[in-house]
């Protein structure tokens, strides 16, 4: 049996308050290569403290996580940003480009924290929004293009480190129903060349796309 | 990360808000082109004073003779003995004393005998090199020379001012002067002195002659020197006028040329350089607080660098590179401005400019030096932040 993409065992996160937030509570779960996995659940459940916590950008306060075999919980600091630049790729629902930025720069931008040469960068830049259906929109600045084109970007982003796993917090968020097709088609064929795929959403038509769906509630976890 | 790839995130980021970097740079460029300015004018100016100014006081050396009991300190034959010496322009032994300071002298002018005038003027004797030793010139005759020493020729030589005041023009006819009672034949009259210029109220008379008014001894000896000839010569001085007792003597030295340029300009330059720094220490707390602003405003984006794999040192890089940036951009500015203010100052004053290599590499690097220290609060307060919360 392979390794597993992302291997959860007993999860839990807590925030320091008064009284102390439970964000999630023994979250056990397995992901396998190729996955698409949709995560659901009401506001405040504790879907993206899970996502923060599967991107490596927050750690949990007990419990284990292993990505692609390697434990995470007990690495330094150097090694999960390490980790999180090779393995993971990141579309948030706020796309996060920057506006002083070209589209292509925008995607140049993954491959500048890691040990990949400089050469070629532009020529993987461009093949990325080819992939993403953007080759027509590579110069513009981010604040022309629409709300689809600019998620577009963010995906092409996301996969220009060729990661294994794809985060996605509420992608469609921002968008009208055509563009959320455009994005959802994306993802099905991004799945079918073999990509790890998590998605937020709230929104049924993503979740209903997904391949997998677990909904949280109050930090509890349970595949639908 | 690449070096090319860090540099140039910088460069983005400063230029992305060009206005917000150039007013940042000003605190910078202004505090640069101050101690710029200051230090190269300084340095332009110092050089002139030693090339035009301290030429004439620099080499002037005087040496005083105290009285002496027994035998004179100093002989007047000893004046031949120090010009010898190697340094020494010009040289002249002169006898000055109370009862020479206040004398009648009268004029005879033959051709005009009802005008006769009576003044009181200081008698000296000199030797014969003392229209050089006086930077001065016979305005006409001539001065006595050794032969009218030897033969004890009732000669003497009077100032200009003095033979104004006695009536005395011209010398074609040998005019005579009573000084006491004794008549004198003026053969010359010197002038355009530019030390001693009390000699041009002065008579003077050859140290044979002198010996009637009490002039009997040498009380001081002019010395001119080559420049830089002075230290040496202040040294040497004492032994050839007076082999044997030469450490009674007073020798008055100028002062050192470098120390004396320092003196001068050291007040106002103290000023300016604080001046200079009190700008620098503002434009660092402007950079400062404008990177703080900067980072506050980046936050999402230094999440998502964060996201993308970069690590806390790669984000403090990052806008630690920037500031220093400005502050080298500031200081290249500044330097420029203050080279182009000096060369200016230097033209508009006909000095040759000096321009000090290590200012002008030094005041860019000083820049981004006041670049990167403003930058280790803001650049630290980044590379602190936890993604989670920069991308919340
Ligand atoms: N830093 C924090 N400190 C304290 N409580 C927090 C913190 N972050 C999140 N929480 C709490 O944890 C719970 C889960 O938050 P989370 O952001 O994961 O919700 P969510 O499911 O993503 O909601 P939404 O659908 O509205 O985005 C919430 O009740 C929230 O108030
Ligand atoms: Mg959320």
């Amino acid at each position: 049996m392979p390794e597993p993409v992302i291997s959860l065992v007993d999860v839990g996160r807590e925030f320091p308050a008064q009284p102390p937030v439970r964000a999630l509570d023994g979250v056990t779960l397995r992901v396998d290569r190729g996955d698409y996995l949709a995560i659901v659940g009401p506001s405040g459940s504790g879907k993206s403290t899970l996502l923060n916590v599967l991107g490596l950008l927050d750690r949990p306060s007990s419990g284990s996580y292993r990505l692609d075999g390697t434990e995470t919980t007990t690495l330094r600091d150097g090694a999960r940003t390490r980790l999180r630049g090779d393995r993971i790729g990141f579309v948030f629902q706020a796309f996060h480009l920057l506006s002083h930025r070209s589209v292509v720069e925008n995607v140049m931008l993954a491959e500048i924290y890691r040990r990949q040469g400089r050469r070629g960068r532009r020529e993987r830049a461009l093949a990325a929004l080819e992939r993403v259906g953007l080759g027509h929109r590579t110069g513009f600045p981010p604040d022309r293009l629409s709300g689809g084109e600019r998620q577009r970007t963010a995906i092409a982003r996301a996969l220009m480190g060729e990661p294994s796993l794809l985060l996605c917090d509420e992608p469609t968020g921002n968008l009208d129903s055509r563009n959320t097709e455009a994005v959802l088609d994306l993802f099905d064929e991004l799945r079918g060349q073999g990509l790890t795929i998590v998605v937020i959403t709230h929104e049924q038509e993503v979740s209903r796309r997904a391949g997998r769906r677990v909904r949280i509630t109050d930090g509890v976890l349970v595949e639908e | 990360m690449h070096v090319r790839d860090l540099l140039g995130e910088s460069v983005v980021g400063m230029l992305a808000r060009p206005v917000r970097s150039a007013l940042t740079t000003l605190g910078t460029v202004l505090g640069i082109t101050t101690l710029v300015i200051t230090l190269g004018v300084a340095a332009t100016a110092g050089n002139q004073i030693v090339g035009r100014f301290d030429e004439l006081v620099a080499t002037a050396i005087t040496v005083e003779v105290p009285e002496s009991p027994q035998a004179p300190l100093v002989e007047w034959t000893a004046i031949d003995r120090l010009t010898r010496l190697r340094g020494v322009e010009s040289a002249a032994a002169v006898a000055e004393s109370k009862d020479g300071a206040n004398v009648f002298v009268r004029s005879n002018d033959i051709v005009d005998p009802t005008r006769v005038t009576t003044q009181s003027l200081s008698v000296l004797a000199a030797t014969t090199g003392l229209p050089e030793a006086a930077r001065g010139r016979m305005v006409a005759g001539r001065f006595y020379d050794v032969g009218h020493i030897r033969r004890r020729d009732r000669v003497a030589v009077i100032g200009d001012q003095a033979a104004k005041m006695l009536g005395v023009t011209r010398l074609d006819r040998a005019p005579a002067i009573f000084i006491g009672k004794h008549a004198y034949t003026v053969i010359g009259i010197l002038g355009d002195l530019r030390r001693e210029r009390n000699l041009s109220t002065a008579v003077l008379v050859p140290p044979t002659v002198g010996r009637q008014f009490g002039l009997r001894d040498v009380t001081r000896v002019l010395v001119n020197t080559s420049l830089g000839a002075a230290g040496l010569i202040t040294r040497q001085a004492p032994a050839a006028l007076s082999p044997g007792s030469g450490d009674m003597l007073q020798v008055v030295a100028p002062p050192s040329p470098t120390r004396a340029r320092d003196k001068a300009q050291d007040d106002v330059n103290a000023l300016f350089l604080i001046l200079g720094l009190v700008s620098l220490v503002v434009g660092a707390v402007g950079i400062a607080n404008v990177t703080l602003v900067t980072v506050m405003e980046r936050v999402p984006e230094i999440g998502l660098r964060r996201a993308l794999g970069a690590a806390r040192r790669h984000i403090a890089a990052q806008f630690l590179l920037e500031s220093t940036l400005i502050g080298l951009t500031g200081g290249v500015i500044g330097a420029a401005l203050g080279i182009v203010t000096v060369v200016a100052v230097s033209a508009a004053k006909q000095w040759t400019p000096l321009l000090d290599l290590r200012l002008a590499v030094g005041a860019p690097v000083a820049g981004a030096v006041v670049g990167l220290l403003a930058g280790l609060y803001p650049a630290l307060r980044a590379a602190r932040m936890e993604p989670v919360d920069a991308l919340r």
